[in-house]
């Protein structure tokens, strides 16, 4: 099995993904390759053979400039198997290179097993196996899955890609992330709202339980998204990563999205009328409960003891 | 201006699910279904859109069973103004490809200036449909969109990228919009528009004319994960719930100490 590795750089950094296809890899055994649009002064930490276009002649990311780079390389290399990570770059450049190739891409990937692609199905509460059937194989990996928790030390053998490109998007810059609001990954107990929690006047009863247990609150991204709670208090890939001694989520059902920012808290309680919400996997203690019968309930315990 | 919106229908995540008889998707029957999450961003915007530039066409397709046809009328009663129903009682085993396909061969010739689509489906989540119709129909795509502008012939979007970081791009139509969660503010249907939406013209079209690619992968097989780790799960009456709660959290953390 031959792997084409591809590696993400964006505004000037490389991007934290090399553990997964790594990681990925090795679970797959065989030779590989990487593929990056990044720096030459910005190498990922890999020993294997690097090909590397530059970002400064190519632009921040476009996607057609990136598919022909890509595709430049996948005629020299001639892979099995084009691996992605199942990120904003990944889902985005991942279906154009598979249509591209007449290759079958395969989501989201959480394990590989005998030949068979493993993926989620219904918010990760099922899982499903896949067969590929084509000569070629297009993969994003679902972060964190195959990670290895160290990267083998290493340099890369560099070879550069250089063509002339075309993109018809025009990039206009980067918007950062509002800055200034709660700082989360302070706090020691964190109790969050997710979409369970039905309407905005029941976060009173989540602030008043963060408050009781001497902490903050945050959301899941439906909460903010609906304008209840700002920004700065959702946890998840696209908001606050945190890992508190306490984490306390209620309504949340434990989108994968979700859990990337909070399952490194010390103690996971969970709160959730459905037994079977995901977020039971990761949680110390799943309470099986209405919450709005539930939570102010407790905090008028604790504010008692 | 044409637009066409892309919607799928998918069950209620919090449902009992089932794996069904051939082990090959979950068990459809006693199901509640809704619209795709993300496909109510793309309803929204395409009719905001049609506010805006006030003469436009909306067509909504989605590919399923008759069953469909219940959230084709909520899109309708949104604010679309015809729908094109691909009937396809297979449609759960049809891989993103032949999706994209069927949406692709519908799309063809008809002008579509923007396709509106979900940046992934709930249940198959694959985020793959928006980007290969527009490969099919070589035209520019932007997924994951959290922001959209429409002036004279060209879109700016944000793009969502990770950590809250966006990307701010233009470019021109016909192009793909892939709708990510947060996009707009779904408007709920009112009474009088759902009365309306019932005489829009819903036409039906058999999954057979429009399918032309072959599939590329299949399922061989669907399961319930191992439950990992042994976390405690604690169910009964509230009241007693909290005590045993606040008992763990006292034995095992120290936030009571
Ligand atoms: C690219 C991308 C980035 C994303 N980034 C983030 C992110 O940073 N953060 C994030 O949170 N999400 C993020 N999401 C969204 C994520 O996929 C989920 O849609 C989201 O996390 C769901 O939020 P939720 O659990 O609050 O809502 P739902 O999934 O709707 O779950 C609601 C839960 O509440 C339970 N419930 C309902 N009523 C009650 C009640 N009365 N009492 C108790 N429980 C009840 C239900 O059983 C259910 O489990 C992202 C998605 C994408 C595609
Ligand atoms: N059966 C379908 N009918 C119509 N549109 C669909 C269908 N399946 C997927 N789509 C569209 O493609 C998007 C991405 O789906 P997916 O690639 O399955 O994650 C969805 O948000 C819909 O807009």
């Amino acid at each position: 099995m031959k792997l084409l590795l591809v590696a993400e750089y964006r505004d000037g950094a490389l991007l934290g993904n090399m553990a997964d296809l790594l990681g990925f890899a090795e679970k797959v055994g065989g030779n590989h390759t990487m593929f990056l649009v990044g720096n030459n002064s910005k190498l990922p930490q890999y020993g294997g053979k690097l090909y590397l276009a530059d970002s400064v002649k190519h632009g921040e990311y476009n996607p057609a400039v990136h598919k022909q780079l890509l595709l430049e390389v996948i005629g020299k290399e001639n892979p099995d198997m084009v691996v992605f990570c199942h990120s904003s770059y990944g889902w985005d450049l991942a279906p154009r290179v598979a249509w591209a190739l007449k290759a079958a891409q395969v989501s989201e990937v959480v394990d590989y097993v005998g030949t068979n692609l493993v993926v989620p199905v219904c918010n990760a509460k099922m899982r499903r196996d896949v067969q590929v059937t084509t000569a070629v194989t297009v993969t994003t990996l679902q972060a964190g899955a195959f990670g290895l928790s160290e990267l083998p030390a290493g340099t890369p053998d560099v070879e550069i890609v250089d063509m002339d490109t075309q993109g018809q998007i025009e990039f206009l810059g980067y918007e950062e992330a509002a800055a200034g609001g709660v700082d989360l990954s302070k706090a020691e107990v964190i109790v969050s709202a997710g979409r369970g929690i039905g309407k905005p006047g029941n976060l009173e009863m989540i602030s008043s339980l963060a408050k009781a247990l001497g902490g903050e609150y945050g959301a899941s991204r439906p909460v903010v998204d609906s304008e209840w709670a700002e920004h700065t208090r959702q946890v998840g890939t696209t908001g606050q990563t945190v890992s508190p001694k306490v984490y306390v989520a209620c309504g949340i059902s434990g989108a994968i999205q979700h859990l990337a920012g909070m399952k490194k808290s010390e103690f996971v309680v969970a709160v959730n009328t459905d037994k079977e919400a995901p977020i039971g996997d990761i949680a110390d203690v799943l309470v099986v409960a209405d919450l709005t019968q539930f939570v102010p309930m407790l905090t008028e315990k604790i504010t008692a003891l | 201006m044409n637009i066409l919106v892309c919607i799928k229908q998918v069950p209620d995540m919090e449902s009992k699910f089932k794996v069904d008889g051939g082990g090959k998707w979950y068990d459809t029957t006693d199901l509640a279904w809704r619209m795709n999450e993300y496909d109510e961003y793309a309803v929204e915007q395409a009719v905001q859109l049609k506010e805006q530039v006030k003469d436009a066409d909306i067509t909504v397709l989605c590919i399923g069973a008759d069953k469909v046809k219940e959230t084709m009328k909520k899109a309708l009663a949104m604010g679309c103004d015809r729908g094109a129903h691909i009937a396809d009682d297979e449609v759960s085993s049809k891989e993103p490809c032949e999706i994209a396909g069927i949406i692709t061969e519908y799309a063809k010739g008809k002008h579509f200036e923007i396709v509106f689509t979900g940046m992934q489906s709930q249940d198959r989540g694959s985020g793959q449909v928006g980007v290969l119709v527009a490969e099919m129909l070589s035209l520019p795509a932007v997924t994951t969109v959290v922001d959209f502008s429409y002036d004279s012939g060209k879109i700016e979007v944000k793009r969502e990228l990770e950590g809250g970081v966006k990307a701010k791009v233009a470019v021109t139509t016909p192009v793909v919009v892939t709708c990510q969660l947060g996009l707009n503010t779904p408007r709920y249907p009112t009474l009088p528009n759902i009365m309306k939406a019932k005489k829009k013209e819903l036409l039906t079209i058999p999954t057979a004319d429009l399918l032309k690619v072959d599939a590329r992968q299949q399922t061989a097989k669907m399961y319930f994960p191992e439950k990992k780790g042994g976390g405690m799960v604690l169910e009964g009456e509230p009241a007693d719930l909290v005590d045993k709660l606040i008992q763990v959290l006292k034995e095992k953390t120290s936030v009571l100490a």
